[in-house]
């Protein structure tokens, strides 16, 4: 998150004209300079995915890999036509999935976590700093470090290579829990609490009408985590399936790219689905960024 | 005979494998290894089997449509190494395992000790099937103990030369025989500007081939427990050689099956490749514009009078412990393996090189190949895997992988040299050994 801060200490632009502290040319230069390479850093591998799924495997190594050739148009038509029908059309298939995996869980988890981090927040009882910490020491854990167990308890459950196995480990985050309730506890004021349960509304019904509106841009952003962190989850489903059918995006990619040496086409279809693979993400990102925006924003002004 | 005193090992390893800390309760692997009964089912049987080869899904319909009893359904997962072996080791674990599945050579051992293969040797057919393969090849699949098969080959991976033919002629080069002249070419080439070939740091598998052909081994178990030597005699002239070729700058650096790997073949910097019958595909996708310019011949050789060569790579199909099926599953990967049928099909879906002697038979493999010249460059590597110098691998291959190869890329750097890298490996190797109570000398 630190290195995002720079584009939020920007937003007081309207205060500009007005007095604000106002840096020196020199260092406002710097700081493009280094925004500058750095956004270059970032996008020269994206543009060069795009760059390169624009061409057949033949002219991927001789030509130049950073601008398009003559039949770029057409090659990249070709390719996309390619790895949406290769093997049975597959490919859709496993976005699909992806999707699936992504957006359901991750509203689900997102659900789940604003109510715990609400109930932890607002709700006075034994053992609640226990339970706090406990999901506190979840975020400590790594996802990766918990796949095998995970993988032995569906086992017994008859469970694994099944849609279940990487959908219900995904319900949970811990990190949704302790934001959900460092913004609950700033952003819906006991006050609002009370004078719905004079107005005689359930608990149940005060978290839903109330909590929630106040607790949006907290809710975008854990969804958002949840989102992106469940469609790069890559072990998990590693682990867990052997059912071409059930692969997210990113394993099927996976496995696709460890059979480029026996079939090298295969080569053109890993590039393309890279791409086209992160295009979902984009989509959340920029559809969602400006509730996230507040929300981080919001969060950090304590 | 020779891994016997191991099975009180596996046993004492099966609960250690991988998963510290967590039971899973009650698998069944009882009765160690001795070559269970193969009684055949009654009824449909299905199995499942779990693989990477490409195209698999297509092959094992042709033995669905044929064999309505016996159904096979197929899974393609990532490469072993990518993840899949240490799905086995976890799915043996918890009890639930695939019947059938793939290993490559190098990794057989490490499932063989931690007691995750059926001994299929009683089955129908399976011990006749051993005239089909290169003694070197089955003994890599029976461990050399008696009355015991644990895999079927697949394919197989010879090693041969291959090289710019265009460049030599026209530099009038001779193509290298032996190694000394190997390195001899190898100046003549840097003077053009060129180098003779690459020195791939991560692919220690490849130097293994190499030791292999030299007559070298890395591991022996022929008095019960494992001996670990990556540095005997031959394995020091091996790795010296190389170290002279890279001390003088005369071959690349470049990591292996890269990018900026395949553009130095693609533009002529690197000349030569010592590699296994697979690779033709990976020059012929990654060096487009070379189409015709190449050749294969034989590796160059450490003693000229006797012609030996390595192997690098090659899978075999197992039936893992667990399956109630071994008669059945036995009997498709028979056909898979041994059937022109299955083969003809393995090599147009997934260009596979057939392990068995039937394979070599094929009609594909005795064609001319237009990217090598019309070369029957397969016809060469037939030849080629008759003189394979048989090799044992070591049960924590990965490991040993891993460790040899982090040497490896030190050396290049400039600290430490490729025989340091193996002496580190030896250590690191027998310390693996020790932990998981393996027996070592």
């Amino acid at each position: 998150m630190t290195t995002s801060t720079p584009t939020l200490t920007k937003t007081p632009r309207p205060g500009r004209s007005g007095g604000a502290p106002r840096e020196s040319r020199l260092s406002r230069s710097a700081a493009m300079v280094i925004m500058g390479a750095f956004t270059l850093y970032f996008l020269l591998p994206i543009w060069w995915l795009l760059v390169s799924s624009t061409k057949t495997l033949g002219n991927f190594n001789s030509t130049f890999s950073l601008w398009f050739i003559p039949t770029s148009l057409a090659d990249a038509g070709d390719n996309i036509v390619k790895l949406f029908t290769y093997n049975e059309g597959v490919f859709p298939r496993w976005m699909l999935n992806s999707i699936v995996y992504a957006t359901v869980a991750g509203g689900i988890g997102t659900i789940l976590a604003a109510m715990c981090g609400y109930a932890l927040s607002k709700y006075q009882f034994r053992g609640r700093e226990l339970i706090f910490n406990t999901v506190l020491g979840g975020v400590l854990v790594p996802a990766t470090a918990l796949a095998l167990p995970l993988f032995l308890i569906f086992s017994q459950m008859q469970l694994t290579n099944t849609f279940w196995a990487v959908f219900l480990p995904s319900l949970v985050s811990p990190f949704g829990v302790y934001l959900s309730r460092i913004y609950a506890a700033s952003s819906v004021p006991d006050e609002i609490i009370e004078a719905a349960r004079i107005d005689g509304s359930g608990e149940i019904r005060t978290f839903f009408t109330v909590a929630v509106r106040l607790m949006s841009p907290a809710l975008v952003t854990i969804f958002l985590f949840q989102f992106v962190s469940i469609w790069n989850n890559f072990f998990l489903p590693l682990v867990m399936l052997r059912d071409q059918t059930l692969f997210p995006v990113t394993l099927g990619l996976y496995t696709w790219n460890s059979q480029v040496s026996q079939i090298p086409d295969i080569r053109t279809l890993v590039i393309v689905g890279a791409l086209v693979s992160i295009v979902p993400l984009l989509v959340a990102f920029l559809s969602l960024q400006r509730f996230w925006r507040n929300g981080l924003g919001a969060g950090g002004l304590k | 005979m020779a891994l016997k005193n191991l099975r009180i090992a596996a046993v004492a390893t099966a609960a250690l494998v991988a998963l510290a800390g967590c039971s899973a309760g009650g698998s069944s692997d009882s009765s160690g290894s001795t070559a269970s009964d193969c009684a055949a089912s009654t009824g449909k049987v299905d199995l499942s089997f779990t693989t990477w080869v490409p195209g698999m899904d297509k092959v094992v319909d042709i033995w669905n449509k044929a064999n309505p009893d016996i159904q096979v359904t197929v899974s393609t997962v990532p490469n072993g190494n990518s993840g899949t072996y240490q799905n086995f080791f976890t799915q043996l674990k918890a009890g639930n395992a695939p019947d059938l599945g793939q290993v490559e050579y190098d990794t057989l051992p490490a499932f063989r000790v931690q007691d995750g293969l059926a001994n299929i040797a009683s089955c129908d057919g399976v011990q006749a099937a051993k005239a089909d393969f290169a003694d070197g090849l089955w003994n890599q699949v029976t461990f050399g103990e008696d009355n015991s098969v644990y895999a079927i080959p697949q394919d197989s991976g010879p090693m041969a030369l291959y090289y710019r033919k265009d460049l030599f002629e026209k530099n009038n080069i001779p193509i290298p025989t032996t190694w000394d002249e190997y390195a001899a070419d190898a100046v003549k080439i840097k003077a053009l500007g060129g180098q003779i070939t690459n020195f791939p740091k991560g692919d220690v598998n490849w130097f293994a081939g190499l030791v292999s052909q030299a007559g070298g081994q890395w591991f022996d178990t022929s008095d019960g427990t494992w001996d670990v030597n990556l540095t005997s005699d031959v394995s020091t002239k091996v790795a010296n050689y190389w170290q002279d070729l890279l001390d003088k700058q005369l071959v690349s650096t470049i990591p292996g099956f890269t990018d900026q790997w395949n553009n130095a073949y693609d533009t002529g910097a690197d000349w030569t490749w010592v590699s296994a019958v697979w690779g033709a595909n990976t020059i012929s996708s990654g060096a487009p514009s070379t189409t015709g310019d190449w050749a294969v011949a034989p590796m160059p050789q450490w003693d000229a009078a006797a012609p030996t060569s390595g192997a690098w790579g090659g899978s075999s199909s197992v039936v893992f412990k667990g399956t109630k099926h071994p008669a059945e599953a036995s009997k498709f990967l028979l056909w898979l393996n041994t059937s022109t049928e299955a083969l003809t099909a393995l090599n147009t879906e997934a260009n596979l090189f057939p392990a068995s002697s039937t394979g070599a038979t094929l009609p594909a493999l005795s064609e001319g190949v237009p990217f090598y010249g019309d070369q029957k460059i397969y016809e060469l590597f037939s030849e080629q895997s008759k003189v394979v110098s048989p090799f044992t691998w070591g049960p924590t291959m990965t490991q040993t992988y891993s460790d040899v190869s982090d040497g490896f890329a030190a050396a290049i750097g400039g600290s430490g040299t490729l025989l340091d890298a193996l002496k580190d490996g030896q250590t690191k190797t027998v310390a693996a050994l020790q932990a998981q109570s393996i027996p070592v000398k």
